[in-house]
């Protein structure tokens, strides 16, 4: 497989070159579309790709910027999770359920990206409505992992994570209501971000667990999240839990100094399950944000090694809520001659599904049921309270905490199919901050066995800018983030 | 936490989803390893602890003035639509 280069490095980079004129966006977005072009038999990372659209777009772009209008990602590429709704076109969450769905409007993330100007080039892969960790669950066939093609990108926004990694797309929407853009983001070596809970609108972004799930990012580096995380943030009265307080610009302290910040290694975070190797990489990084003036001390976050069980209860109940709306009457698949209004239902639901979704949609209803809400969905919403309350302590001792993103490096596809509790335990540093409503980051912070390894941050609520901030100044000082898979470069 | 045949059977009716014969088995033991991993909640105390349903402590719901804030879509929405007659939304009979 042989690629066409890629026009640069970086969405930064792709904002001065734009200003610059030396290249148009349609120059960009058909070198982008060729890589996509050429990469697809080998990854699998889009679902749809949208290339006359794309290049339209890209044509308005430029004449925009001719007539001095627009801002500066006017004309930038991007490629948005299958998982946002994109006006005429198709949108179907990785699901056989909405292989045929043709949203008639857009997310709110995906018009505010539009309106600063960005050019989409098509719907990336993922795990079918976001459940899962390895892309696997998708009903478009698997992602791979541009590092290792045997194995997996991670999920749920694998494709997300796998495009910006080969540089097929400079930058990506994602979701992450357990981990789905800092696990992907740490498997395929790239940087991702989940802000707080409440900060990017969820209207139009498919709902799995409503009250985890975030829309977020996956780029090169912490700039490019900063360049583009304020277009896609802030209040919007069509999604009941945004917060309505101000977005700022999170490019202007990206470079503030890490003097006096405080950096917590959470305990729990380096337990036995932690390869040995990927935790080597750790505490690399946390010598460099040392040598950046940061201080670093040890926090406990007691009630975190629950945050797994606490999560398979609270998920599993909303999704079956959330899911119960695809019934084969107003949109996606519906069964053939259904015999009554329940074999319409069960039919169009039990073909339309994975076998994943069926696993959490049944776990939640049984959650839910008569007898059972108190022993589970009560007890897991009391210890996602205990959990919550660790991390505020925590963060009465520290500014940002640190720790691993995922136990291990990439796994081959197929590995860790056969357990879905395996597979689950995939998330086991990421969830907390999902139940506690918290914006994380996982930033590629080296290798084992050739396999990127991924540092998390989490913050306390709306410390965006200074999540930002730590991880641009580690991306000063190191070039993980740079690092290409030699088949993609 | 064991569940048997029967109830993946009745959670199935109650979540409406039809299982192929080869999938009940299949369920019967994943679903039997989740419960058994979330009882792990068990040993946590939580007496006097108030269920946490929200991430963001203290946000009220939000209310809306009563206004009509959208147009009729219905014909845009429909094309999405398995089977529609008349702007209508065609299931199998209810009533006989």
């Amino acid at each position: 497989m042989s690629l066409p280069a890629a026009p640069a490095a970086t969405v930064a980079e792709l904002v001065r070159g734009l200003a610059a004129k030396r290249y148009s966006s349609v120059e960009l977005t058909r070198a982008y579309l060729d890589r996509v072009a050429a990469a697809q038999p080998e990854l699998n990372a889009f679902i749809t790709v949208t290339g006359e659209a794309a290049l339209a777009a890209a044509a308005r772009a430029d004449e925009a910027r001719a007539a001095g209008r627009g801002g500066p990602l006017t004309g930038v590429p991007l490629a948005h999770k299958d998982i946002f709704c994109t006006e005429g076109v198709l949108t179907t969450c990785g699901s056989k359920m909405l292989a045929n769905f043709v949203s008639p409007y857009d997310a709110t993330v995906v018009a505010g990206l539009r309106q600063a100007g960005t050019v989409m080039l098509g719907k990336l892969n993922m795990d079918e409505f976001a459940m899962g960790s390895s892309n696997e669950t998708s009903y478009f066939g698997p992602v791979r992992n541009p590092w290792d093609t045997a194995r997996v990108p991670g999920g749920s926004s694998g494709g997300s994570a796998a495009a910006v990694a080969a540089r097929i797309a400079p930058a990506a929407t994602a979701t992450d209501t357990g981990g789905s853009i800092r696990q992907p983001a740490a498997l395929c070596g790239v940087t991702g971000i989940k802000p707080t809970y409440g900060r990017v609108s969820r209207y139009g972004m498919i709902a799995f667990a409503s009250s985890l799930d975030q829309g977020g990012l996956i780029t090169v580096s912490a700039e490019d999240a900063a360049l583009l995380l304020g277009p896609m943030s802030g209040f919007d009265p069509r999604d009941s839990t945004s917060v309505d307080s101000p977005v700022p610009d999170y490019t202007a302290t990206l470079a503030d100094s890490l003097d006096g910040l405080t950096i917590g290694l959470v305990k729990e975070f380096f337990d036995d399950g932690l390869d040995v190797e990927c935790g080597a990489r750790i505490r690399e990084a946390i010598a460099v944000l040392e040598k950046q003036g940061a201080r670093v001390r040890e926090v406990s976050c007691p009630n975190l090694p629950l945050s797994v069980p606490t999560y398979y209860v609270v998920a599993p109940a909303e999704c079956s809520s959330n899911l119960a709306r695809f019934d084969g009457v107003r949109f996606g698949h519906r069964c053939e001659s259904p015999k009554n209004l329940t074999d319409l239902y069960s039919r169009s639901r039990g073909e339309g599904f994975g076998a994943e979704v069926k696993r959490r949609i049944m776990t939640g209803t049984y959650v839910l049921s008569a007898g059972y809400y108190d022993a589970y969905y009560l007890k897991a919403q009391r210890v996602r309270q205990l959990i919550s309350a660790d991390f505020a302590r925590a963060f009465g001792e520290c500014d940002l905490l640190l720790g691993p993103t995922s136990p291990t490096p990439a796994f081959r596809i197929g590995d860790k199919c056969d357990d879905p509790i395996t597979m689950y335990l995939n998330d086991i540093y990421t969830i907390g901050a999902n139940l506690a409503g918290l914006p994380g980051m996982s930033l590629p912070c080296g290798f084992v066995g050739g396999l990127p390894v991924g540092l998390q941050l989490i913050g306390p609520h709306f410390s965006e800018a200074r999540m930002l901030n730590a991880a641009h100044r580690y991306q000063m000082e190191t070039d993980w983030h740079l690092r290409v898979p030699a088949a993609f470069a | 936490m064991s569940l048997n045949r029967a109830d993946i059977e009745n959670i199935a009716r109650l979540a409406r989803l039809e299982l192929t014969e080869a999938e009940i088995p299949v369920y019967v033991d994943s679903l039997s390893r989740i419960f058994a991993f979330v009882g792990e909640l068990d040993r946590a105390p939580t007496t006097g602890i108030a269920p946490m349903a929200h991430p963001l402590p203290g946000l009220a719901q939000r209310l809306r003035p009563d206004e009509v804030a959208e147009t009729d879509h219905r014909e845009l929405y429909q094309r999405n639509a398995p089977r529609v007659e008349a702007g209508l939304y065609v299931v199998p009979k209810v009533i006989e």
